[in-house]
């Protein structure tokens, strides 16, 4: 049973084990990073047609077995659902939780959980059928609304008619295909959640020139991975992974030129963040010289990440928008290598 | 007996207390407690001390913040500015409402199915042995989203749902139906209600002794209902109709006034009572069955007719062998109503055990409040027809 399985997992895993504090001596002893991801959601993690799983979150998971392993394959994916993901993180199932997760105080302070970074800027938005003739979420007064449970959407949604003194019917669905099936059927008249997962399930419409999502966007939800209290070193690692895919767009290093720039002794920057030169970043971190190097060359820096998964060229075709780099108009924003 | 005396003289040793079959089996019984309960101490310890490491605390004082979520079918008044414990308290009562619909239903399903089962009409009962056969031999969460999926597919969007006879509107978010909304003075009405149901019991009494004392039969029945529907009516006439009702209109989006019976809400009560019911049917036919036919040959003997013979001669003895398997299908249909989470229907376990779960984190807190609420419940519904079970039973005179 679904609903028991928390307790389950709380319960098995809190008599079993004791949990370590060496987290990457545990990832490095076994060998292979176990990562927490979604059930399926396109663009962010979700297994291609021959059951490699692939997305945003699964890149993020990639880039921390390169730099921990030096293999970004060695990587075992454990589908959660947004339920149970944080007890099974506690309890020292995975190593890292990469899980279109949004940061929020009481998640980071009251879980015993740290937020290590920001891989995508989302917000939640709503989408309409065109026919309906809604052009702003300021006209949807008493309509019926079909929210995916079990995130922020439901907290975001009651604040927002709240404050505009709107009402509303919520229709609380349980998984994405059921929200579409609610969805298309017109039980709903609107469907909300993050603008991206907006972005994924009208891609998989029969007709998705039929939807639109409409302008407002009504709550900030950055979306990062999560690791445990209490291991600083491992958060390090983490959050650097997904730093370094951040400076090596910023310099322009990607996984076709990163051989080429490594070796160019006029380029500081680039040789430190690859480990080609004396600099010792790697072992600051515990981890070796080509951590950085590792990331880029085996899963690409944060542009081409993004550009396989969610971007333009991708069934989602969203757009850079927040995620673009601070240089860009953009707020993903890394602090210096150096 | 002579064994035990034998023991008693000897001197009490560590030996003769485990060679004897009394005192051993307390003995590994009380070490199989004590083991129980260190293993559940050791479970509890390690999780609160896991979770005190991670800097976690475990305690129910998250049930007083705010809860911030809308719930779409509410029995009392809630809104996103109250707490998780009422938030709970919704979804608790929407649990009961669902099963407590899903019982009166499935008994009437029940009992309908399982006498026709047993009719000498062949179509009738051919046909309620496929009901039977099918229903229950398919897993209840199908026939939950099935019915959802039916509901919401079938029938139109409010914009496009013509009215059915007026004021009454069958749409895919749910029937939609004129509310009666009680005017001043309506309260006599109740009143008079409560008066003619008073006057109906108390008539059965009089009439039970009458026919003590004479064997004379009053028509007990027919005056009583009359008294519990007639008074309130006469009432309800004489205050000249103290009653507004509310009409269902499209506004917008969506129909305003009126009462709705949400689809979320349909689908599941139909699924279990049609589910259920299938159970309860061979269940009442069984009862029926396990009645000896000797009975009613005897009591046609005795000249009673076949309707009283039923009544008073069959279905008494074939309440003592029903009443017990009973339970514990209306103790399925509660527990099962926890698979409304499928379909979004806000009960129990989608409120407190669902949403509250992931907007706090305490999923130890709420799982246990849950887990506690259904077995409260169950003992609760258990304890009720106990008692009814008493009533019913065999009396050893």
């Amino acid at each position: 049973m679904k609903k028991l399985l928390p307790i389950a997992v709380s319960l098995a895993a809190l008599t079993a084990m004791n949990v370590s504090a060496g987290t990457l001596e545990d990832v490095q002893k076994r060998g292979v990073l176990k990562c927490g991801v979604s059930t399926g959601l396109a663009g962010f993690a979700t297994p291609n047609d021959a059951g490699k799983w692939e997305g945003l979150d699964v890149d993020l998971c990639r880039a921390v077995a390169a730099a921990a392993l030096g293999d970004a394959e060695k990587v075992e994916y454990v589908p959660l659902t947004s339920k149970v993901r944080f007890e099974v993180l506690k309890s020292g199932e995975i190593d890292v939780l990469s899980r279109v997760t949004t940061w929020t105080f009481t998640r980071d302070n009251s879980l015993g959980l740290n937020f290590a970074g920001v891989n995508y800027y989302d917000g939640q938005g709503f989408m309409v059928p065109k026919a309906l003739g809604v052009t702003s979420a300021k006209e949807l007064d008493g309509a019926s609304i079909c929210i995916q449970t079990g995130t922020t959407t439901e907290l975001n949604a009651a604040e927002y008619f709240k404050l505009n003194g709107m009402t509303y019917e919520p229709v609380p669905v349980e998984t994405s295909s059921e929200g579409r099936a609610n969805y298309i059927a017109g039980r709903c008249d609107v469907y909300t959640t993050d603008a991206s997962a907006l972005a994924a399930q009208r891609s998989v419409f029969e007709d998705p020139t039929a939807h639109v999502v409409l302008p407002e966007i009504i709550s900030k939800e950055p979306l990062g991975p999560v690791v445990r209290h209490g291991d600083d070193q491992w958060f390090d690692i983490v959050k650097w992974s997904h730093n370094a895919m951040l400076v090596a767009e910023e310099l322009g290093i990607d996984s076709k030129n990163l051989d080429e720039r490594g070796a160019n002794a006029n380029d500081p920057a680039a040789q430190g963040l690859l480990g080609t030169n004396t600099s010792k970043l790697g072992e600051m971190l515990g981890l070796d010289k080509k951590w950085a190097y590792n990331i880029i060359k085996q899963v690409g820096n944060y542009s081409e990440s993004f550009e396989r998964n969610v971007g333009k060229d991708t069934a989602l075709k969203l757009d850079r928008g927040l995620n673009a780099l601070w240089t860009n108009g953009g707020i993903q924003y890394a602090p210096p290598i150096k | 007996m002579s064994g035990t005396q034998v023991q008693e003289n000897k001197t009490v040793t560590l030996g003769s207390l485990w060679r004897d079959k009394k005192t051993r089996g307390m003995i590994l019984q009380i070490f199989a407690v004590i083991g129980i309960l260190i293993f559940i101490g050791i479970i509890i310890s390690n999780t609160v001390e896991n979770l005190d490491r991670l800097g976690v605390k475990v305690g129910f004082d998250f049930l007083s913040e705010p809860a911030n979520y809308d719930i779409n079918q509410t029995l009392i008044s809630y809104d996103s500015s109250d707490s998780h414990f009422r938030a709970a308290l919704v979804g608790l009562l929407n649990t009961l409402l669902v099963a407590g619909c899903g019982i009166v239903v499935a008994t009437i399903f029940g009992f309908t199915a399982g006498v026709l089962r047993l009719s000498n009409n062949f179509v009738l009962n051919r046909l309620m042995q496929v009901y039977v056969e099918v229903t229950r031999n398919i897993p209840v969460l199908l026939q939950i989203l099935l019915w959802h999926g039916i509901i919401i597919n079938s029938l139109p969007v409010p914009k496009k749902a013509e009215a059915l006879v007026e004021g009454v509107f069958m749409t895919n978010r749910g029937v939609f139906l004129p509310q009666p909304i009680p005017q001043e003075g309506f309260g006599w009405v109740w009143i008079a209600l409560l008066v003619g149901i008073v006057f109906a019991v108390f008539f059965k009494r009089y009439a039970n002794k009458v026919q003590m004392q004479t064997g004379k039969l009053l028509p007990a029945i027919w005056i009583g209902a009359t008294a519990i529907i007639g008074l309130p009516v006469l009432t309800f006439l004489a205050l000249g109709s103290p009653l507004e009702v509310s009409y269902p209109a499209l506004k917008g989006f969506n129909f305003k006034g009126g009462f709705v019976v949400k689809p979320e809400f349909m689908a599941l009560w139909f699924a279990l009572s049609i589910y259920t019911g299938a159970f309860i049917a061979e269940i009442v036919r069984a009862g029926i069955q396990s009645v000896s036919h000797g009975q009613t040959e005897a009591a046609h003997a005795l000249g009673i007719r076949p309707n009283f013979t039923m009544r008073l001669v069959v279905i008494p003895q074939a309440l003592r062998v029903i009443i017990p398997p009973l339970i514990s299908q209306y103790l399925n249909l509660t527990k099962n109503s926890s698979l409304a989470i499928a379909i979004g229907y806000m009960d129990l376990v989608a409120t407190i055990g669902g949403i509250s779960l992931n907007q706090t984190g305490r999923a130890l807190e709420s799982m246990g409040i849950v887990l506690g609420v259904y077995l409260f419940i169950s003992i609760v519904i258990s304890a009720l027809m106990n008692v009814y079970n008493k009533r019913v039973a065999l009396v050893s005179r």
